[in-house]
């Protein structure tokens, strides 16, 4: 719980990670291209007082994340998104398994999300049944530019990812994280195009789609799907930071999604370890749309960064939100500019 | 261009004709393009581009179409003999280097992995460069007082000459749209003019277009300065100071007064 100038906000942190990205993990030069990505990501966006050194950003381990996420962070629950990549690090990068043995000597901290991948085909169904069963799946992060092989990635309306998505309704998961890459097959297409979840979140109502990086970087797609499909939501994972180096643009991107969607649909992500919650938690909150934008946008409210920080998450896992810090129902107009309600489908 | 135009700054002229596709800005402009050196000896003159992205792991098919568009812009120049463009620091690099050393296309090169040339990735991406022209051009004019009902019915040839107009044009012609005076200003990807009723929504749509681009590009600009810093071009073995053109020599042209003394 975050207290400030006499209001609370409850903190569900949507995407948090456990990696080991270190040398002696590194299965090939794509292992080592991919931590180092991410350490310019963590270099280029965090205030310079936040910044690690590489060797600790590479594999900071159990008590560096419980002390940043709970005893520093302020976070009250924190949900694990496995990002597996066995191809580029021998162990993985961050396994379901190596989420949920953590998870378990932390009751009540966390919760854990696995990870499926339709190339996996009827072994991997099964493979996903018992891992639903193992850590209690409600929801999974699917990474859609993930290698495997020769195959540079999938789509989410690849013939068996409708089977894996019907699995998944099957065993109550019901929130899919969509992670969008550089990569994917045909290598042709746009990677980051976001049009397959078009087509999913249709097929699937009952399910929530989270668009993790909330699109990012193709906001406007993700938004004009998102307008239109009531169970879409953005993760606002990548698109955070930029409050610290760039906080106009920030602004620009976070009243966008509060035009094109509603504040009951947008979820706070530091991605930690690539950012550090405390410091996104603060200056969100301290956050106001800059004043020559606010004819436009309108203005931020504190029930509104409620609802961000974790009100939203806490509906979508059934987390119970504290009274002090929980949002009347009645509250939903976010902005004075807000345009759109999402579109009912006939 | 004068006379006494240099090849390598002949070269480089030729590099800031080539837009990534995605941030719909010059690579020179964006710093992706690191050094571009002549060779010049008795069996031909030639030129070597070297190219350099924010991250590892970009895109590999926009990543081509920077690489593939160097290649054909200074292929094009008849001052060089050959020319040949090399992307550093990037996990497809051999490939894509090799791939358009060979003209062997986006599908040959990533054989087995892609089902067809980039023409669709290009098309979709000149029409969101085109759709956020378009908003800056009208943005710029309701700036300065003009009524959003009244943007239906001006012609390109109405809008006051302006940075922002010029851009528009160039995308226009880029996507095939006719661009003469008379032609409407607000027209779909196809060129057929927007009725008014539905202006406000397009331009309303428009500007998350833009503020999706613009946000990609400071991205990949911090991004570029994270990776690689701000510090001097290293020099090409191959070349001498003269023949070599860098960021460095591009910006000195721009801004005469602040060049540095060597």
């Amino acid at each position: 719980m975050y207290t400030k100038d006499g209001e609370n906000y409850f903190i569900v942190d949507s995407h948090v990670h456990l990696w080991d990205g270190s040398p002696e993990n590194q299965a090939n030069r794509y292992g080592k291209g991919f931590i180092e990505c991410f350490y310019d990501y963590h270099r280029n966006l965090s205030p310079e007082e936040w910044v690690w050194p590489l060797e600790k950003f590479e594999k900071y381990g159990e008590a560096t994340l419980m002390k940043d996420l709970f005893e520093d962070g302020y976070v009250d629950k924190a949900i694990f998104q496995p990002t597996y990549l066995t191809d580029f690090f021998t162990n993985g990068f961050n396994t379901t398994e190596q989420d949920g043995f953590l998870a378990e000597r932390h009751p009540d901290k966390f919760i854990v999300n696995g990870a499926w991948d339709p190339r996996d085909g009827e072994a991997g169904l099964a493979a996903l049944e018992r891992l639903a069963q193992r850590w209690n799946l409600r929801g999974v992060k699917l990474y859609t530019a993930e290698w495997k092989g020769s195959s540079k990635g999938w789509k989410l309306t690849d013939d068996w990812s409708y089977r894996y998505l019907e699995k998944c309704q099957e065993l109550g998961i019901r929130n899919i994280h969509v992670h969008k890459g550089p990569t994917i097959y045909p290598l042709n297409r746009d990677a980051f195009d976001v049009a397959d979840v078009d087509d999913v979140a249709t097929a699937f109502p009952e399910l929530n789609f989270i668009i993790e990086h909330v699109g990012l970087p193709r906001l406007e797609d993700f938004c004009w799907i998102a307008t239109q499909e009531p169970n879409v939501y953005g993760g606002l994972a990548v698109a955070m930071p930029f409050i610290h180096s760039r906080p106009r643009y920030f602004a620009q991107v976070l009243m966008e999604l509060l035009y094109w969607l509603d504040e009951n649909r947008i979820t706070f992500a530091s991605d930690y370890a690539i950012w550090h919650p405390k410091w996104l938690i603060e200056k969100f909150v301290d956050f106001q749309v800059p004043e020559d934008m606010q004819g436009e946008y309108g203005t931020l409210t504190p029930d509104v960064k409620r609802k961000i920080l974790g009100v939203n998450a806490a509906k979508l896992y059934d987390i119970e939100v504290p009274r002090e810090a929980a949002v009347p129902d009645e509250v939903t107009d976010s902005t004075e500019a807000v345009g759109s309600a999402p579109a009912v489908p006939a | 261009m004068t006379a006494t135009t240099s090849l390598a700054e002949r070269a480089w002229a030729a590099l800031a004709t080539v837009n990534d596709p995605e941030l719909d800005q010059p690579i020179t402009d964006l710093g992706f393009v690191l050094a571009a050196t002549v060779h010049t000896a008795a069996a031909g003159t030639g030129v070597d581009v070297r190219l350099r992205l924010p991250t590892y792991f970009c895109a590999p098919n926009f990543a081509y179409l920077m690489v593939a568009d160097a290649y054909d812009a200074l292929v094009a120049l008849p001052e060089f003999d050959w020319a040949e463009v090399r992307l550093t620091d990037h996990f497809a690099a051999e490939e894509i280097n090799a791939g358009v050393a060979a003209r062997d296309g986006f599908a040959g090169t990533f054989e087995g992995q892609a089902v067809g040339e980039l023409d669709e990735l290009r098309h979709t991406f000149r029409r969101k460069a085109h759709l956020a022209c378009l908003e800056r051009t009208c943005r710029k004019l309701l700036d300065d007082g003009w009524r959003i009902d009244a943007l239906a019915h001006t012609t390109l040839g109405q809008v006051p000459a302006s940075a922002e107009r010029d851009s528009l044009v160039r995308r226009r012609r880029e996507l095939g749209i006719p661009a003469s005076a008379e032609t409407p200003l607000f027209v779909d990807d196809s060129g057929a003019a927007i009725p008014e009723e539905q202006v406000e929504q397009r331009l309303r749509f428009a500007k998350t277009v833009r503020v999706s681009i613009d946000g990609n590009t400071g991205w990949c600009r911090g991004l570029l300065r994270t990776r690689y810093g701000d510090g001097p071009v290293p020099q090409d073995d191959a070349g001498t100071r003269e023949d070599v053109a860098t960021r460095k020599d591009a910006q000195a042209r721009e801004e005469p007064g602040k060049q540095e003394a060597s």
